[in-house]
């Protein structure tokens, strides 16, 4: 029995879960959405016309047309161009930003967790006194000493984020840890990295999925608020929480400066958080089974 | 039952479940009268269907499911044409049930004597001391046993055993002057000495007040014990009903006769007789045999059987639904499942020692509050094992037996290392190893390995069985990728799997096959010492014979010693050639098998034996039970730790002095302040059947009257 003829009898785990997020309306939209996205924010340079910055003064505040699919902004920049190039932005910002938080958190809450005692019981009252600031507060304060750059956006998030994560690890590893196949591993001498990495981790999975997909959404939300209130991504950069702010002074003159962008936050936050309940589902069907 | 109309009748019942958008049925054409008076056992296998039948019953399907084909008759009327009201006022009046778990029944806000009010007086006004309701509430705690009605009147639920807890129910239960109790496996999750006792008291509150009694239960024991009539399920259709006694006598039924055979008995040894499973596994409801449900499985199955599904008949004073029940009647067809090849008796002999414990003791420390630090108040802990010394021999089995909180885990987990005992040794083939799993070599920690209790858990869902068996190759045997591949394949037939069960997951197993996996995994090793911890006492009794006899059969082939630790003496015996009685982390008594069964024994294991349900209605045995609640290993009772609930309590001697080690034959002895004369005078052996004793059985060749050789039967006769 080598490991071909395994994956012969069984499909892959992820086109399971593929086939499952389809199998649901809301959860089918979640994922094409989030793949719309991707595929823009992969593809985006290839598809846009002209640079996020490149204006052109005698095409000032026109609205949209087939030269400018979402129209211009008043420094005669092509919106679309600018919403596509937002989206590249906010998945790197928000994507890198949560992935750090989801390491940290997962490794610190695996590690505090299984270990027990007083380690578990200092990392998670250093947590808790994290997640008492609002994140808001929180990014606001960090900000103002780190100075607004695209870094410190990104620390923003892991910083705020890694205790959530670090929680919900710490939910399911209290359970598994005391689970007899834990044991068992701990009875064939198996090193601290093995039984964290193959036996708890696995577990620890589904949720972890779900989370994360939550965090980014979130993050996401994050890196637009700062945007907007200026403390984040800075101009000329096309951030799509700044566009909003930017565009605000001119909703009556062109209305589509805002509506695009602020489109762009909400269509990208309600398909990954319908993703995050569909994977939610799919993932406990799947254990159970 | 003749004449009238019976309390209670099942008349062709199927229930079905939905599951996705197919019904399937998990009950199927089910027959069944209760006179009035008449205590009823249900019997049967995990996947038989019968706890869906007592849900039927009381009309308490859960959504998906329903009773599509038959009728529930009660007192003849129809009882699926009642509204929710009409059953409040009339049914539920007259039937009351008992379930397995008691906590999630009784209200955890409220006092019991509440609760109890609440039955006896539904819209009453809560009540005062005095009145008239809390007076009966009272005299219904005094009648099921409780020595301080008033003391659990004023409890909450949390703050009884679940001993207490079940009795609470049944008083409850009775409040209601039911015809008809429930009971659905209310002693499953109980001690023996726990379950003996409710057994008495619902025996004698049925006898007292002519209700009648439905006793769900898969426990062959424990119906015979108790009920007049069994029937006896499987796969969701009732294959045979008779007068208990007619039932035990002559099974008419190959799958009753393949339950017995599965069944060690009390005082059977696997060095005399073997036990015989039941090939392969129950059906399930979606895909059922076309003939007898019982065809696939079945010794004696001729081509009829599975062209159609034999009708009930009638046979003597009960009904089976066989075609063939004639034949093994008159004996022309054997309906035992056919013998595992016969197997050597261990020699007799010193053999070497594997494993030897000595002074092992294992506290929790329990934390104190600001306050008690302050004042100075004494460290206080948890005395799980006080004070523990066993052997385990190359090639022998010792058997660790106690009722729970009696330390048998702890003990076991703390000579493996995984926590670490707070004093005593652990040597390992000479050698004394580290307290500590971390501290020992991966060489000690090969040597000792354990099967652990529950199937579900034992087993990691996200990784192939094959994953988790090449480990120990490649880590403890230090083995290559491909070398280890070979071992695993030929592990898992040892263990009497295929090699394709490498590629699959635990969810794609049943119950049995998790636990030889864990078996398998367990010795991959090649462990010295194995410790079993309640290894088979979750799995169905036809599965639970299959285990034991591969892993005795384990034990022959390599010479590994275990440490098999149950609660269950049945199977402890059967296993084992020593044995161990521990109560509250002392060691009771302790020595070869044989010995430690008949008398001279010590108190407690007397009480133990006494408890354990026979499988014989007929059987004549001593009748003892242990008063009251196992003390709390916080405050262990000073001297004798079981003075508190010995019925051979002595007096002041027990309380103050520790009892010395009163030795007998070689290796057996006991921890009693009473001479061994003295017990050896007083004391019957606790069981003797109603079969003649014979010689250690016929070597399996007929289990069923092979009976029970005695209990001191191990090859050495007894003194």
């Amino acid at each position: 029995m080598t490991d071909s003829a395994l994956s012969a009898r069984r499909p892959r785990r992820w086109i399971a879960v593929v086939r499952g997020l389809y199998a649901r309306p809301s959860s089918a939209i979640g994922a094409s959405l989030v793949s719309l996205f991707v595929v823009l924010a992969v593809f985006g340079p290839l598809m846009t016309p002209y640079g996020p910055i490149e204006q052109t003064f005698t095409q000032r505040s026109r609205p949209p047309s087939l030269h400018h699919y979402f129209g211009t902004d008043h420094l005669g920049r092509d919106v679309f161009s600018r919403v596509v190039a937002g989206d590249r932005d906010i998945f790197l910002l928000a994507g890198s930003g949560t992935l750090v938080a989801v390491v940290v958190g997962t490794l610190a809450g695996l590690l505090a967790t299984y270990r027990g005692a007083w380690v578990e019981e200092i990392t998670y009252r250093f947590f808790d006194s994290v997640l008492a600031v609002p994140a808001l507060l929180l990014a606001l304060l960090l900000l103002g000493s780190l100075g607004p750059s695209r870094t410190s956006v990104l620390a923003v998030i892991a910083v705020a984020y890694t205790p959530i994560v670090a929680r919900v690890v710490r939910s399911v590893v209290l359970d598994t840890k005391t689970k007899e196949y834990v044991l068992a591993a701990r009875m064939q001498g198996e090193s601290l990295a093995f039984i964290l990495g193959r036996e708890v981790l696995p577990s620890v999975l589904p949720a972890l999925a779900v989370e994360s997909a939550l965090r980014f959404s979130y993050a996401i939300f994050l890196v637009a608020s700062l945007g907007f209130l200026g403390v984040g991504v800075q101009p000329p950069n096309p951030d799509w929480g700044l566009m909003v702010s930017e565009a605000r002074d001119f909703v009556y003159l062109t209305p589509w400066t805002l509506v695009f962008p602020a489109l762009g936050i909400s269509l990208l936050v309600v398909g990954v958080n319908l993703l995050a309940d569909g994977l939610k589902r799919v993932l406990q069907v799947e254990v159970s089974a | 039952m003749s004449g009238g109309v019976p309390l209670l009748a099942f008349e062709s019942v199927s229930v079905a479940y939905r599951r996705g958008r197919r019904w399937s049925r998990a009950v199927r054409g089910f027959d069944l009268r209760i006179g009035a008076g008449v205590t009823y056992g249900l019997v049967g296998e995990s996947g038989s269907g019968k706890s869906t039948l007592a849900l039927a019953l009381l009309q308490v399907l859960p959504p998906n499911g329903r009773v599509v084909d038959g009728r529930i008759l009660f007192r003849g009327e129809d009882l699926s044409g009642w509204s929710r009201d009409r059953l409040r006022n009339e049914f539920y009046r007259q039937v009351a049930m008992v379930p397995q778990d008691p906590l999630p029944s009784l209200n955890p806000a409220h006092r019991i004597g509440r609760q109890i009010e609440e039955v006896l007086d539904p819209r009453g006004m809560p009540t005062g001391p005095a009145s008239e309701v809390r007076r009966r509430a009272l005299g219904m705690l005094e009648a099921v046993g409780m020595a301080d009605p008033e003391r659990v009147a004023r409890a909450y639920p949390h703050q009884l055993s679940g001993g207490m807890q079940q009795r609470v129910l049944i008083a409850m239960a009775l409040a209601g002057e039911p015809a008809l109790l429930v009971l659905d496996e209310p002693t499953t999750n109980l001690d023996v000495t726990t379950e003996a006792t409710i057994l008495d008291l619902v025996r004698g509150l049925v006898a007292d007040r002519d209700t009648a009694v439905l006793y769900v239960s898969h426990s062959l024991g424990v119906v015979a014990e108790l009920c007049d009539r069994v029937a006896v399920l499987y796969a969701g259709e009732l294959v045979e009903d008779a007068p208990t006694a007619d039932l035990y006598r002559q099974p008419r039924h190959p799958y009753t006769q393949g339950l017995f055979d599965s069944v060690p008995r009390l005082g059977t040894t696997r060095r005399a007789v073997a036990l015989r499973p039941i090939p392969g596994r129950i059906p399930l409801p979606q895909d059922l045999p076309p003939g007898c449900v019982f065809e696939p499985r079945c010794p004696i199955a001729v081509d009829a059987c599975s062209r159609a599904r034999p009708e009930l008949e009638p046979a003597g004073e009960g009904w089976a639904r066989c075609i063939r029940w004639r034949d093994i009647v008159d004996g022309s067809a054997d309906p035992h499942q056919p013998a595992p090849p016969a197997r050597t008796p261990a020699g007799g002999g010193d053999v070497p020692v594997a494993l030897d414990v000595s002074g092992l003791r294992k506290r929790f420390p329990l934390r104190r509050s600001l306050l008690e630090v302050l004042r100075g108040a004494p460290q206080r802990a948890v005395r799980a094992v006080e004070d523990v010394s066993l052997t385990v021999r190359q090639g022998r089995t010792l058997g660790l037996v106690g009722e729970s909180g009696s330390g048998k885990s702890t003990t076991a987990r703390a000579i493996l290392g995984l926590d670490p005992p707070s004093a005593g040794t652990v040597t390992l083939a000479g050698q004394v190893v580290a307290a500590t799993l971390a501290g020992r070599s991966p060489e000690a920690i090969r040597r000792l390995q354990m099967v652990f209790q529950s199937a579900d858990e034992a087993l990691n869902p996200y990784r192939t069985v094959g994953a988790a068996l090449r480990r120990p190759f490649r880590r403890l045997a230090g083995l290559s990728r491909e070398e280890a591949e070979v071992r695993v394949a030929r592990l898992l037939e040892d263990v009497q799997l295929t090699p394709a069960y490498a590629a699959r997951r635990p969810a794609e197993l049943s119950g049995g096959e998790k636990q030889r996996v864990a078996v398998a995994r367990a010795f991959a090793a090649e462990p010295e010492v194995l410790v079993f911890d309640e290894s088979v006492s979750g799995l169905d009794v036809s599965v639970q014979a299959a285990i034991l006899n591969l892993v005795g059969d384990l034990q022959e082939e390599r010479g590994t010693g275990y440490l098999f630790i149950s609660h269950d003496l049945a199977v402890v015996s059967f296993l084992a050639d020593y044995v161990t009685v521990v109560y509250l982390g002392h060691v009771m008594e302790a020595g070869p098998a044989g010995r430690v069964l008949s008398p001279p024994y010590h108190p407690y294991t007397e009480a133990l034996l006494s408890a354990i349900p026979l499988l014989d209605p007929g059987a004549e045995r001593s009748h003892i039970r242990l008063e009251g609640e196992v003390p709390s290993p916080v405050d262990v009772p000073s001297g004798c730790p079981f003075h508190t609930r010995c019925p051979r309590f002595l007096g002041e001697v027990c309380v103050s002095e520790e009892p010395p080690w009163r030795q007998t034959e070689e290796g057996h002895g006991v921890y009693c302040h009473i001479p061994l004369d003295e017990l050896r005078a007083t004391q019957a052996p606790a069981f003797r059947f109603a079969a003649a004793e014979g010689p250690a059985g016929g070597r399996g060749d007929d289990v069923a009257d092979a009976a029970p050789a005695g209990a001191g039967d191990q090859g050495d006769g007894d003194g």
